[in-house]
């Protein structure tokens, strides 16, 4: 039954994602998501009794590292030319 | 007694990230998704994966979050973000959201596996646990590598063009 915890992480980070304003709450909930998605990797490794889950949860790891890493200088150039985190203020950065 | 402790874990994860989608500050969202982790990395603990526990504590919270953190403090921007919390995508967000999680809960009410036997635990014991993934998906491993000089070299990137936009 953590299957079900995880989607719920899982869903309660992409409400957030979706409805928040704030640039860093966003990507906060990303994390969220992250974690649910581990969450139910672990699950199912202890399910099927085999190990390729836990190194798939190690691997999403560093994945998230990496974009965070990516993720926070993109913000602070964002946020350094126009000083707001409203992702709205951001809507003409298409094309 | 550990089936409790996992559900109270469980608990106190969802009840955190709840709490992310409604409080104000990005400090306290970050307090919440910190004690939301915390919580994960106890349920990992108590279901024997302690390797991935031990990561969950010092990987995420410890090199993660600690960078999100020192990112709010830099960035103590006040603006509209903070009076109005949800952007105007609130109700198709939930309604969409609602359908997703319908069709999901019903693909895997029948999809979902007779919760077999107890797992061994030796299998995610940190001896064994290292062992597979250096003899097993070493190439894995090493790809992480490249991945990981990736992305410092685009975030190094990424600086350097706004140091040269702003002179």
């Amino acid at each position: 039954m953590l299957v079900f915890v995880a989607f719920a992480l899982f869903a309660f980070g992409l409400l957030g994602v979706i409805v928040r304003r704030n640039v860093l709450i966003m990507l906060m909930c990303m994390e969220l998501m992250l974690n649910g998605v581990n969450l139910s990797l672990v699950s199912f490794a202890q399910q099927t009794a085999s190990a390729a889950g836990a190194v798939l949860v190690f691997l999403i790891f560093v994945v998230a590292t990496a974009e965070i890493a990516i993720a926070i200088p993109i913000v602070l150039l964002l946020v350094r030319r126009k000083h707001v985190m409203d992702l709205d203020a951001y809507a003409d950065l298409k094309g | 007694m550990e089936t409790l402790l996992l559900w109270l874990f469980a608990g106190s994860a969802l009840i955190a990230a709840a709490l992310m989608l409604v409080l104000r500050h990005p400090m306290r969202v970050a307090l919440a998704l910190i004690a939301c982790m915390l919580s994960l990395a106890g349920v990992y603990a108590l279901l024997d994966v302690h390797v991935i526990a031990v990561f969950q504590v010092l990987i995420y919270v410890g090199a993660v979050m600690v960078f999100m953190v020192y990112a709010i403090m830099l960035l103590d921007v006040r603006d509209g973000s903070f009076t109005r919390r949800f952007s105007r995508l609130l109700l198709p967000g939930i309604a969409g959201l609602a359908l997703f999680l319908a069709i999901l809960a019903h693909g895997l009410w029948r999809a979902l596996p007779a919760p077999s036997a107890a797992a061994s635990g030796s299998l995610f014991a940190l001896k064994d646990f290292s062992i597979a993934f250096l003899a097993d998906y070493w190439l894995h491993f090493e790809l992480v590598s490249i991945l990981l000089v990736a992305a410092i070299v685009a975030a190094l990137a990424v600086l350097q063009i706004g140091r040269r936009k702003h002179g």
